[in-house]
């Protein structure tokens, strides 16, 4: 459904995106992973329309839509979950869910919604998004109303970042849910282990560049890599 | 009253048919309708226009309302209203003014507010400031509130310039005795050529009194603002004033504060945001299907919220 051909993306005299070519399928659930600064944040903020590739194109369904805006894009049914959640003054969390979910809800919907990311729905509902909420409460707040929107292809943007390990394992569950009950694309930029293992495909993005690489591959060596930085921590208490 | 007051009343009031427990609507300068109740009443005053209101100590919970309206263009309206509020009587005051102006003369209202709150009193102060009308006379609003707090008790205040409200100088001040707490909420939107300007000036007096204010603005077009706080801590208390304001176009908002503080115990803050909206905000509204000009609405509209 969603392709990219040839994308290049260079700023401050950096080479961030060196030619990328990929084809995300219909209900497909696509796992994008690499070292930090591979450029894969921008890949995402690509197919969102937030930054425009210097070449290529980004097609979906056949249509050429690089020139087009985000929210054309949004009502072609792209979503996107923010890397760092943004904060507002004023819009609450039932604000933010209404407008994700482009219709009228009750606080009973949004409530339900909330509830699906682990959050105590009727504390949160009428909150401010804003610095009085935690970065994990941020992060679940994001992920519930992109997921809200019932997207044909929604991207999101290392979900795990900003939050402790500990709060991820009953996020990654959400993602598990998706992935069972998925209608349409999803596409996740992450490191975490579990989410690669649930993915169709796993992406990795080196230098700005697509590296092929199997799924298999490529989970030995971020568990191996996991488990030597565990051993390094590990060791450095001991002595 | 005719469709314009009718609508004035709905704006600034919200007032649409019966209106329940007391009220006073005043029009071009004079009332036209009051209502007393058992436990709240109005009085005329003798020596300077306006009314007095009384309400008796320990009501329990009564709604009182004194909207005023003008309509007559190049009228300049003064009123001076006193409230005294029973003991551990607990009401809410709607006021308001609106201007509906067709015509060259400019009109004003300024009108002169003193709360007088006895001990465990509470209140809460419902206040709403709209202009309307297709004439070049200017509509002015000059409120002036003026709180006395005694032991225990406390004021909320809401304070909202709606639009249409060429010039306006607003200005509250409260003298806080023990225990006793002034919470005041002020939203404000000017565009065009129109100039706002706040002054608050609350002097914690007594041990344990609190205020917290927080100012919203919105200045866009060639409009002005200017917030100027003042929060004198003369004894152990606390102080908050909060002043964020969001320019567009040509806005300017110019913010002063001014915290005081006269005693070792007394603890006070002032935060002060001024900028445009930020463009992450504009981005993020985007992917939900929001077109700019919609996003920027919103965020706007929940700001002033």
């Amino acid at each position: 459904m969603l392709e990219l051909k040839d994308i290049y993306f260079k700023r401050d005299n950096k080479n961030i995106l060196n030619g990328i070519n990929l084809n995300i399928e219909e209900d497909s659930f696509v796992a994008i992973t690499g070292p930090n600064g591979s450029g894969k944040s921008t890949l995402a903020k690509i197919i969102m329309g937030i930054e425009k590739p210097d070449s290529g194109q980004v097609v979906l369904d056949g249509i050429d839509i690089t020139a087009k805006s985000i929210n054309e894009r949004a009502k072609m049914g792209i979503a996107f979950a923010f890397q760092q959640p943004v904060k507002f003054k004023g819009i609450t969390v039932y604000d933010m869910i209404r407008l994700s979910s482009q219709k009228e809800i009750t606080k009973k919907d949004a409530c339900d919604i909330l509830s699906m990311v682990g959050l105590c729905a009727k504390e949160y509902v009428d909150r401010e998004i804003n610095n009085s909420l935690s970065g994990g409460e941020l992060k679940r707040i994001e992920i519930a109303s992109v997921v809200a929107r019932q997207s044909r292809l929604t991207v999101f943007d290392e979900p795990e970042a900003g939050i402790d390990l500990w709060s991820f394992q009953d996020l990654i569950k959400v993602f598990e849910k998706m992935r069972e009950n998925i209608k349409g694309a999803t596409v996740i930029i992450s490191h975490q282990e579990r989410i690669l293992n649930i993915a169709d495909e796993i992406i990795l993005v080196k230098d700005g560049k697509i590296e092929n690489s199997e799924k298999s591959d490529l989970i030995k060596s971020l568990a191996q890599n996991t488990f030597k930085c565990c051993k390094l921590q590990g060791g450095a208490e001991n002595e | 009253m005719n469709d314009i007051d009718k609508g004035l009343l709905k704006q600034v009031a919200d007032i649409d048919g019966e209106l329940e427990g007391a009220y006073n609507i005043r029009k071009d300068g004079k009332g036209i309708e009051r209502k007393v109740t058992e436990n709240v009443n109005i009085v005329s005053k003798s020596d300077v226009s306006g009314i007095d209101i009384f309400v008796k100590e320990n009501t329990k919970f009564e709604i009182v309302h004194i909207p005023v309206i003008i309509t007559e263009s190049g009228l300049k309206d003064v009123v001076y209203n006193d409230f005294y509020i029973g003991k551990n009587a607990n009401v809410v005051i709607v006021a308001g003014c609106g201007i509906h102006n067709d015509h060259h003369k400019d009109s004003q209202h300024d009108g002169i507010h003193r709360f007088f709150l006895e001990e465990g009193a509470k209140v809460k102060y419902i206040e709403k400031h709209y202009g309307e009308g297709n004439g070049t006379g200017k509509r002015i609003l000059n409120p002036v509130t003026e709180v006395t707090l005694q032991k225990g008790a406390t004021l909320e205040m809401e304070t909202v310039q709606i639009r249409g409200v060429d010039s306006t100088i607003r200005t509250t001040r409260g003298n806080l005795g023990e225990d006793t707490n002034l919470v005041i909420s002020e939203k404000i939107m000017t565009d065009g050529q129109q100039y706002a300007e706040t002054i608050f000036e609350v002097n914690l007096n007594g041990n344990n009194s609190s205020t917290h204010v927080t100012s919203r603005s919105v200045a866009t077009g060639d409009s002005k603002q200017k917030f100027v706080s003042k929060v004198y801590g003369n004894t152990k208390c606390f102080g908050h004033v909060e002043c964020d304001a969001i320019i567009k176009e040509h806005g300017k908002v110019i913010s002063v504060p001014e915290i005081t503080a006269n005693d070792m115990e007394a603890n006070l803050i002032h935060e002060a945001a001024i900028g445009k909206i930020a463009g992450e905000q504009i981005i993020k509204l985007m992917t939900l299907g929001l077109s700019e000009k919609e996003a920027e609405e919103e965020i706007i509209q929940g700001f002033l919220k």
